[in-house]
């Protein structure tokens, strides 16, 4: 044990990099969120990037280290304080037993994730740590963490003195917060919309609703109408695909989405958007789609995800 | 075979194959045996894959293998197919109780049907289904196709919590809660088997592609 949950007035999750292999059967993927703040919260921590680790949201947590231990944490919507002193995000830290982590929220962003050196070590279900929890699955007990709870975690990488006061700097990092442009592949079922909604859908602005979750981000904008039907037979989904039922009114699927759907896709965001569209803002950030290609799409993606850790740097005047 | 397979994208980390638009069992056959073949020989960079009706998704990395690469090789699999006897589905067998307390809505279907409700119970377990594809909830098997004589459409108000292992049809459809779920499908009868056990070496009972028979208890 290293880390006690002490103050959870948000949502909090033990995510991994997602239960792979089980989609097949019907069990959704989950994992983070904003894969990249969890890839960064991993690596600054010296862990490989896919460990597990706590997906923070919502509201404001604390925990308490139980022993001397390093952490980091990165994603967007937090400040960090550490016993007594603010911390930036995107960092890592060493912690002193009896210490406390606060993450209070603030309103420029949603998910942030706190990775400790060694890893959150909780049982793995199905081969992942993520928590699913519409299926009571993986995580602390299938559940949302509590306060009380005591985290397991692994042996560091290294001697925690390397991995402490390293940062990964903004240029990194993607352009999270404001009202962002989010990059699309059309289709597959762009042909079930009328032109004039393709149009639309390219051309407007679209906010998060309130009513969004871990499973998908239901946007409010101009309405889309279908050509025809708005139901067809169902097939796979993914992350990122972006469905759209009767009422018009996309809805973009997210981590723990349904492994397969019924409803019409116009069009996916690409991965490399992904972490910055799941950091949008509830009736805040204004978002607008434009259309890209799958070669600058994996492009894009390539260079945001390939060497993460060498933009870490160490900060001296720590 | 008329209809052309089609590959397209599902944004820049999955590719649907699309081998027919309809549900039907001989697309479905293809389906299977599609997903089936990718198994066999795996390509680094594919993730998983998941099978519905008519079509495959096909999970990859975008960092180890780009979309042409896969749709490619895929190209060439579907080619294959026609000389690749499929292998033979499995055969699972599930008791059912059905009616009463079992099945609330047994009485309903036979009365929307015009059938006794023994002609029901003799109708749904007459047939052999196969496990079209998987969803909804972790080890729910959506089967087809049911007899003409016994479809029923689905609740226009879903129920707020059908109890694992419950057995239901929807349209042409037949299929298991696997957990304790919302449902909106007519429930029909229970069976005593586990579909979804996750601390278990081989966690679910049905995979896509099953064959399934429903036996009726006493």
């Amino acid at each position: 044990m290293s880390l006690e949950l002490v103050e959870v007035n948000g949502l909090a999750t033990i995510q991994d990099s997602g239960r792979k292999g089980w989609r097949r059967f019907g069990v959704p993927l989950s994992g983070p969120m904003d894969v990249f703040a969890f890839q960064a919260a991993n690596l600054l921590a010296g862990n490989p990037s896919n460990s597990a680790a706590v997906e923070i949201g919502l509201g404001d947590m604390a925990f308490r280290a139980t022993r001397d231990c390093l952490i980091a944490v990165a994603g967007a919507g937090f400040d960090l304080s550490v016993y007594i002193w603010d911390f930036p995000l995107w960092s890592s830290f060493f912690v002193r037993s009896g210490w406390i982590i606060r993450m209070n929220k603030t309103d420029n962003g949603m998910w942030a994730y706190l990775a400790i050196a060694g890893g959150v070590q909780t049982q793995p279900m199905l081969g992942s740590r993520s928590t699913y929890l519409r299926g009571a699955l993986g995580g602390f007990e299938g559940r949302l963490l509590q306060a009380g709870d005591r985290l397991p975690s692994g042996t560091p990488s290294q001697p925690v003195n390397d991995l402490a006061a390293r940062a990964l700097p903004i240029e990194a990092r993607p352009s999270y917060g404001g009202n962002p442009i989010v990059d699309v592949i059309m289709g597959p079922q762009e042909n079930y919309f009328a032109d004039e909604s393709k149009s639309t859908f390219l051309s407007s602005e679209y906010s998060v609703s309130l009513t969004s979750d871990r499973m998908g981000y239901r946007l409010e904008g101009p309405a889309l109408s279908h050509r025809d039907k708005a139901e067809m037979i169902s097939e796979g989904m993914t992350p990122g695909a972006i469905e759209v039922p009767s009422n018009g009114q996309p809805i973009v699927m997210m981590a723990d989405c349904p492994t397969t759907g019924g409803y019409p896709k116009i069009a996916s965001i690409v991965s490399a958007d992904l972490p910055v569209l799941a950091q949008c803002v509830p009736n805040k950030s204004k978002i607008r789609f434009q259309e890209t290609t799958m070669a600058k799409a994996q492009k894009k993606y390539r260079v945001l995800m390939n060497g993460i850790e060498n933009h870490i740097v160490k900060q001296s005047e720590w | 075979m008329t209809f052309k397979p089609k590959i397209v994208p599902l944004g820049d980390s999955s590719l649907l194959v699309q081998l027919g638009e309809e549900i039907d069992l001989a697309v479905n056959q293809r389906v299977h045996a599609l997903a089936d073949l990718v198994k066999i020989s795996w390509l680094d960079g594919i993730i998983e894959t998941v099978p519905a009706y008519s079509t495959l998704l096909v999970y990859y990395d975008p960092l180890i293998l780009s979309f042409t690469q896969l749709k490619n090789d895929l190209h060439i699999r579907i080619s294959q197919m026609e000389n690749v006897g499929s292998n033979k589905p499995r055969q699972i067998e599930v008791p059912v109780l059905y009616g009463g307390e079992h099945g609330h809505d047994l009485e309903f279907v036979a009365s929307h049907c015009n059938l006794r409700v023994d002609d029901v119970i003799r109708i749904h377990a007459e047939r052999t289904y196969t496990v079209f594809m998987m969803g909804f909830t972790p080890g729910f098997p959506y089967m087809g196709k049911l007899d003409d004589a016994i479809v029923t459409p689905r609740m226009e108000t879903p129920r707020t919590r059908v109890a694992a292992g419950t057995v239901a049809i929807a349209g042409s459809q037949t299929g298991i809660y696997p957990i304790d779920s919302p449902g909106g499908w007519r429930l029909i009868g229970r069976t005593s088997l586990r579909l979804f056990n996750p601390g278990s070496e081989s966690p679910f009972l049905f995979s896509p592609g099953d064959q399934v028979r429903f036996i009726a208890e006493k």
